[in-house]
């Protein structure tokens, strides 16, 4: 139950949460920066720890719903409370998360533990006052949005508008207004009239960062579409089809399922966006359809073992993406590594989040897997790789150069050296 | 395409691959690379049916892959339909079918009927509910290719699926009384419930699979093969008793 399902910062960056396979939710707080320290930014400590969903159990289907959260994106913040949507296969939930560090006191007709006292015995009156008392963090379920999804909840996306959101599933996708919770728009359906007929589900979707009518999914067969929703009130026929012509060279069995991706993220500005399937990162001009701009290679030293990750199932872990703003994208892949790679300057650096190989505060070291021939010192093999150990989800923080880094129990926080 | 990664199974039947499958220009072990990711791959799909929903992403992943291999079977000409029946043809789109391959096997000796259900997730139509009571008479003519179609897979232990079938169509009968929709969903929900049925369908499916290849080979290489013959025989023989009940009932 401690394994971490998804990591988002919020706007800010000041706090960061973590959703887990138990239902739980754990929001870390970055510590005021320290003026005297300030080669070190703030660490992020434990700020609020709260269940949000619970196991269910669907009784028309005999079939138990996960309270696995997958997925967490945080509003942005309006007043002093902070709001979050956190999903699970089938429900999603808004959530206040509010401090309080005040208390009344001085109650005329009460005691300060609550008791009522009798008003015989009152011979003044004064007026309460706040009193400081020790921080209390407190979450709140404000909203629940449920029955909407016959099909798993695979992403949420909050509209720039910040008065509606996206939902999906394997199959549709709905929209809703936060403040309502009795209904939703279907605005995407790729329900075939015949199950049997079904092969090609929805992946991933996501809103445009600006534009408020615009948003895209990605497929399980390497598409993704672009729907604006002005054009009609059910967006089954795309504005935008992104579609990268397969390679012949590379075809085998396994083409399809290495080409579903797992995660699609726009970039901060909205020129871009960027797909994740299995053995690479693609970004994609939004001007441009027909093929990516750019493409980097996750992982290819496992094109040769496809059929292996087939037969114990890893070729099906949905390794999520992120953006530093518009130049750097980050990825995760086995054996507790991750990948950035600069659009810039075309680098690229394997990094390992394990607590055995790096002591705190030290200076992470450059990875490298040797895929065949002489292994040289300090590099791994392929068939010494670990694919227990897989890194799916990354975050990176809105404005600094923060990582948050989960590996299967662990969240690990990098940053970046600064002096 | 060479796989690695993969045990090889069955080396006698190598020497009779080459000799029969002369046509096929690829190295003679590719398809018994295919056959072994055929058959990992519908094991994987009979898995759906656990106390979870299942990921509909991979099933519908897997499904395309055990498809492609089959067309690929098929232009090969490696994929030889015995059957003589008119119903032969619509049985091989049957075959090629999503739903089909997402069945536990109990629920592939049911037949076309089932089909309307989509077994892909539990989420059935009430239109669906009524196409079932119309393929219900043609259940008997689609059965036999599709018990010759298991028996060339070797997916499926026979035993297992007269009890199941049996059981399995007295609940369709019982659900098409109610005829209500949710009660369609009720269907599978009890045919999911055992894990100890699970565990013994998947030893009988894993027991076969390894002598799958061999057998499948040699079906391949002789279509008068008396043994499969022999097999389709006693299940037409279930299926008459079977659906005699059925219509007595």
């Amino acid at each position: 139950a401690d394994i971490i399902s998804t990591v988002e910062f919020n706007h800010s960056g000041e706090l960061l949460a973590t959703g887990d396979k138990g239902g739980r939710v754990v929001i870390f707080q970055q510590e005021q920066e320290n003026k005297t320290q300030s080669h070190s930014r703030g660490e992020y400590n434990v700020y609020s720890t709260f269940q949000s969903h619970e196991p269910e159990f669907d009784y028309l289907k005999s079939l138990e719903i996960e309270e696995k959260i997958n997925k967490i994106r945080w509003l942005p913040q309006k007043n002093a409370a902070q709001f979050l949507l956190s999903t699970n296969d089938k429900t999603i939930k808004l959530w206040k998360i509010s401090e309080r560090d005040k208390r009344p006191e001085g109650y005329n007709l009460k005691e300060e533990d609550g008791r009522y006292r009798d008003p015989t015995t009152v011979t003044t009156l004064r007026v309460p006052v706040f009193r400081p008392m020790d921080l209390m963090v407190e979450a709140s379920p404000r909203r629940i949005f449920a029955n909407a999804h016959t099909y798993h909840i695979n992403s949420i996306s909050i509209n720039s508008d910040y008065e509606t959101y996206l939902s999906a599933d394997d199959l549709r996708i709905n929209l809703w207004h936060l403040e309502i919770t009795d209904r939703s728009f279907n605005i995407v359906d790729i329900k075939p009239a015949n199950m049997e007929e079904l092969t090609e589900v929805i992946t991933a979707a996501e809103f445009h960062p600006n534009s408020c009518s615009t948003f895209v999914y990605s497929s399980s067969k390497g598409t993704i579409r672009l729907c604006d929703m002005r054009a009609s009130a059910l967006c089954d026929r795309h504005s935008k089809l992104f579609e990268e012509p397969e390679d012949p060279s590379n075809r085998s069995f396994f083409s399809e399922i290495i080409s579903s991706i797992s995660d699609v993220k726009f970039s901060h500005s909205g020129r871009y966006m960027m797909t994740r399937d299995y053995l690479s990162v693609k970004i994609w001009d939004l001007n441009m359809e027909n093929r990516p701009v750019e493409t980097y290679q996750v992982h290819e030293y496992l094109r040769s073992k496809l059929c292996s990750l087939y037969e114990n199932d890893c070729i099906f872990d949905k390794f999520e993406c992120c953006w530093n703003g518009s130049d750097i994208v980050m990825t995760g892949s086995y054996n507790n590594f991750f990948r950035m790679f600069d659009r810039n300057s075309k680098r690229d650096i394997t990094l390992e989040a394990s607590r055995e190989n790096n002591k705190p505060r030290t200076v992470l070291k450059p990875r490298k897997v040797c895929a065949s021939g002489k292994r040289k010192k300090d590099e791994i093999s392929v068939d010494s790789l670990d694919f227990n150990k897989k890194i799916l989800h990354t975050a990176w923080h809105p404005k600094e150069n923060i990582i948050a880094v989960a590996t299967t129990n662990n969240l690990y926080i990098f940053q970046d050296k600064m002096n | 395409m060479f796989v690695r990664g993969l045990k090889r199974k069955c080396f006698d039947g190598e020497e009779d691959i080459e000799g029969t499958l002369a046509g096929i220009k690829a190295i003679p072990s590719y398809n018994l690379q295919r056959q072994s990711l055929l058959d990992m791959s519908l094991v994987k799909l009979q898995l759906c049916h656990m106390l979870v929903e299942p990921n509909l992403c991979r099933s519908v992943l897997i499904a395309n892959t055990v498809r492609q291999i089959q067309e690929e079977m098929t232009q090969d000409g490696t994929w030889q339909m015995i059957n003589t029946q008119s119903t032969g043809q619509a049985s091989l789109d049957r075959l090629v079918s999503t739903d089909i391959l997402c069945r536990s096997s109990r629920d592939q000796a049911e037949g076309k009927h089932i089909a309307a259900y989509g077994t892909f997730n539990k989420d059935f139509e009430s239109d669906q509910a009524q196409d079932g009571s119309e393929t219900m008479s043609t259940a008997s003519s689609v059965q036999a290719p599709r018990n010759l179609q298991s028996n060339v897979w070797e997916m499926e232990n026979p035993q297992e699926n007269k009890g199941n079938f049996q059981k399995s169509l007295d609940q369709i009968f019982e659900t098409l009384e109610n005829k209500s929709p949710n009660s369609v969903e009720d269907l599978f929900s009890e045919v999911d419930n055992s894990y100890y049925d699970l565990d013994t369908m998947l030893t009988g499916m894993m027991s076969n699979t390894k002598m799958g290849h061999c057998d499948s080979l040699e079906t391949f290489s002789s279509p008068t093969n008396t043994a499969s013959n022999s097999n389709c025989k006693s299940d037409l023989n279930d299926l008459d008793h079977i659906v005699e009940i059925l219509v007595e009932s």
